[in-house]
């Protein structure tokens, strides 16, 4: 068993999603699935390769610091699910 | 069906600038085909048909203008694309009622040249499944057959192409997005290299294999639409700086394919094929070969983990990706909750479909304490490995050659139930985007069984998609035409 129901849980609440038992119980069993395929790559040694995250290598741009306004504030704030004009409002916090 | 919505986009674009047609022609009769073929097919999200009415008649107000290469075409865009003030729902409920404020780069600068944005497209949601029937919203049909899926996660781009509401679509390509229903649906779908077309605006998926490319009736309408999206973006770094060469003029160059050396590599035309795509596709090789092209054995000896390398870098990166969505600054958010961490929660699980949700718990468990270097960083290890494979066939050969997907388009509902086995129909594709090469899918005729379009899939070497282009061009004209379906 590559992953239990707990493990699913514990996994889910870090990426802030709320699974019922019986989620937890059907995602264990196809991630289990899924992960048994994965564990084909321990077949191959790799211990010397470099991994590569990207196709691309990442350089830093740097650009000139000058103020630039792209947006408007209102427009920012357009699709948000609750703001006061000129803030984006969340339950509370503190 | 009327005449006008079958031309190609270059045609259409030719009647354009000799002003035999005005904007306002075409987009009348695409709309009027949208509302005709709809109901049947389900390719779009959203029609943005006042918009694109007021932008025909005041591009006919100034008149053609040679400048503007795609002046007065009416195009899609996948919804996974920003378009401003436009519906961008990436197929998930949790975007219902996103507003972009901007547009993406590559939707800029098809507006830019002169296109009218018709309609967004229907998907997978956030690019997540083969199928389009991931949709938070509906499942898009195969305009061929409408008890199949259109292919995914570009579906609605491929089948708002193929049943002619458009003269092209942009669609995006992570694990073969673009090519696969460009292969179900009969049309020629190309995914640039990594790095040629801009990501700005492009709602994130896999962040290290998304692409954006055209999706197209002609090889010509597709060289048309990555001229004008292709290209560095000083807000995407990862858009690399190197000239754009001129893809139309290069499809004239040739009419045959004498110098050209083709690799075949074996692990593409062994394995489980079926027959009537294996029997189209060597059809096509042969015409090849008759044309003048060499044809060479190649090794990608690695496929075989291509599938394991891919899923576990996709929902790494996926998970993290789709972090963002927290209910704050945009998107759907739960408005009972009492709590930050409550809100947080509850509004992403609401929001979020099944196999997002099922991916976004995959990614964080393979980037987890404990386990990241058992599964990411052995992943992207391999998938070092896999990019030197590709390199090693790529000195032996101009471009590879094999089928895009093992079948032909699979009818609705086939693939739902196991999500492994729809993983694994992505086997001839995800090579690509690993490797983070240009990939291309050309229809090569109808299977003889199913009737359903086949796909040759041309590989090349990193932003050589001009030679992809030109080869794709000279046989498209030499292999049985696939033609539309009858709609």
């Amino acid at each position: 068993m590559k992953i239990s129901p707990e493990e699913v849980a514990k996994v889910a609440r870090l990426a802030r999603l709320d699974l019922s038992p019986e989620k937890i119980d059907q995602y264990a069993g196809q991630l289990d699935g899924i992960l048994g395929y994965m564990d084909k790559l321990s077949e191959l040694d790799t211990s010397s390769v470099e991994p590569m995250y990207s196709p691309v290598d990442h350089v830093s741009v740097m650009r000139d610091d000058v103020v630039r306004k792209d947006y408007a504030r209102e427009d920012i704030l357009k699709n948000a699910p609750e703001t006061d004009g000129s803030f984006f409002i969340v339950p509370r916090i503190v | 069906m009327s005449d006008l919505t079958q031309l190609t986009l270059s045609e259409v674009r030719a009647k354009l600038a000799d002003k035999t047609l005005t904007a306002l022609d075409v987009t009348e009769a695409a709309l009027a085909r949208i509302q005709a073929t709809e109901p049947t097919v389900q390719a779009l999200l959203s029609v943005q048909a006042e918009e694109a009415r007021a932008r025909a008649k005041a591009l006919d107000a100034q008149g053609p203008d040679a400048a503007k290469p795609l002046w007065g075409v009416p195009l899609v865009v996948k919804d996974v694309l920003c378009t401003k003030d436009a519906p961008t729902t990436c197929g998930s409920k949790i975007l219902e009622n996103f507003r972009p404020v901007y547009d993406a780069t590559a939707v800029a600068r098809l507006k830019d040249a002169g296109a009218i944005i018709l309609a967004k497209a229907n998907m997978d949601e956030f690019a997540m499944g083969s199928t389009t029937e991931n949709s938070a919203y509906f499942a898009t049909k195969n305009p061929w057959d409408t008890s199949r899926v259109p292919g995914g996660s570009s579906g609605g781009s491929g089948a708002t192409v193929a049943a002619c509401q458009c003269f092209g679509a942009l669609g995006t390509d992570t694990g073969g997005s673009i090519r696969l229903p460009a292969s179900f649906c009969g049309i020629v779908g190309l995914k640039p290299t990594y790095g040629r077309v801009s990501r700005f605006g492009m709602v994130a998926y896999g962040s290290s294999l998304d692409q954006i490319g055209p999706m197209t009736r002609t090889v010509e309408d597709a060289a048309r639409l990555l001229q004008v999206i292709a290209g560095h973006d000083e807000r995407d770094s990862t858009s690399v700086n190197t000239p754009v060469p001129d893809y139309v003029a290069g499809l004239a160059q040739s009419n045959d394919l004498k110098g050209l050396t083709i690799g075949l590599p074996e692990e593409y035309w062994d394995k489980g094929l079926s027959s009537e795509v294996a029997e189209a596709c060597a059809a096509a090789i042969k015409q090849a070969e008759a044309l003048g092209a060499k044809t060479v054995p190649v090794r990608l000896k690695l496929s075989e983990y291509a599938i394991a390398t891919y899923y576990i870098i996709a929902v790494a990166e996926a998970s993290s990706n789709l972090a963002r969505f927290d209910g704050v600054r945009y998107g759907h958010r739960d408005h009972d909750a009492q709590s930050l961490i409550e809100m947080y929660v509850k509004s992403r699980t609401q929001g979020f479909g099944e196999e997002v949700q099922r991916r976004i718990i995959l990614g964080t468990y393979v980037l987890s304490s404990g386990y990241y270097d058992a599964y990411y960083r052995k992943a992207a290890q391999v998938r070092r490995l896999i990019r030197q494979d590709f390199e090693a066939a790529l000195t032996q050969c101009d471009v590879i050659m094999g089928p895009v997907c093992p079948t032909t388009a699979f009818k609705v509902g086939e693939m739902t139930a196991d999500p492994l086995q729809m993983y694994l129909m992505d086997i001839f594709t995800i090579s690509t985007n690993l490797a983070g090469l240009p990939g291309m899918s050309l229809p090569v005729g109808l299977g003889r069984d199913s009737g359903m379009p086949v796909g040759l899939q041309l590989t090349g070497r990193a932003f050589d998609e001009a030679r992809l282009l030109q080869v794709a061009g000279v046989l498209e004209r030499n292999v049985p035409a696939t033609g539309l379906p009858s709609l």
